[in-house]
């Protein structure tokens, strides 16, 4: 099985216990990806860690999309800027970097 | 893509069978894909909405808090049987109070949950597209 800084993720590269989950794994994570997080990333990770802490599950992207416009101004509430950030996809790649499961219709 | 009307309709008790938990995760997937989703809860299904509930000592997680995050998903109409209510002497006072923004009301909340007789249920069903039963 393999593991990132000891904690186990799976085929896809999520964490399989969400408690494992430390900044230097996102780090980590993200570095895999050729990712180097910036501020920006960070507010959408603790954002997504914040909202699956309080509903249990991880945001549609539309659902997030809507949120961050709200919460960081409306000229970030588009998947253009979510997409700049995260190429993979913000609620694919967000949530592994977040450890979070894949979000429920994710594709 | 067309929109279907698409109801769930939950009668079991939110733990001890993974009933609650996969109709909740069958519901977002529809409201992934844009569709027309409304919720209904009779027996024992009523007791998925009653606040303060705390699976823990059952190794479970509390999966209620993800009815509080449907009003962002579009879905805002949570269908409550009047009778079954009574039967297990509960009131609407139990329920979690979930809400939905209404964008074109200046997002003020408003309350998602319909206390509604069977009489009236069985009728808000026939008009549906497809009904689905956990």
């Amino acid at each position: 099985m393999a593991d990132i800084l000891g904690a186990e993720v799976d085929e896809e590269g999520f964490l399989v216990d969400l408690k494992d989950w430390t900044k230097e794994i996102a780090v980590e994570m993200a570095k895999g990806d050729d990712i180097e997080l910036s501020e920006e990333h960070w507010d959408v990770i603790n954002f997504l860690r914040d909202y699956f802490e309080e509903y249990q599950i991880a945001p549609a992207v539309r659902v997030l999309t809507k949120a961050i416009g709200k919460q960081f101004g409306k000229e970030k509430g588009n998947s253009k800027y979510l997409y700049s950030l995260f190429p993979y996809g913000p609620g694919k790649q967000g949530c592994r970097f977040a450890g979070l499961p894949k979000p429920t219709g994710c594709i | 893509m067309s929109t279907k009307k698409f109801m769930y309709l939950n009668r079991r008790a939110p733990y001890g069978t993974v009933y609650a938990l996969e109709s909740l995760e069958v519901v977002l997937v529809a409201a992934a894909f844009d569709q027309d989703v409304s919720l209904s809860f009779i027996d024992d299904g009523v007791y998925q909405l009653v606040e303060g509930q705390n699976p823990e000592g059952i190794g479970m997680k509390n999966f209620s808090k993800t009815f509080h995050a449907l009003g962002d998903y579009d879905i805002k109409q949570f269908y409550v049987s009047a009778e079954s209510l009574e039967e297990r002497g509960l009131s609407l006072d139990d329920l979690m109070p979930l809400v939905w923004e209404d964008e074109d009301d200046d997002w003020a909340e408003k309350p998602s949950i319909k206390v509604v007789s069977n009489a009236e249920l069985t009728k808000i069903m026939s008009e549906q597209d497809v009904c689905l039963s956990f």
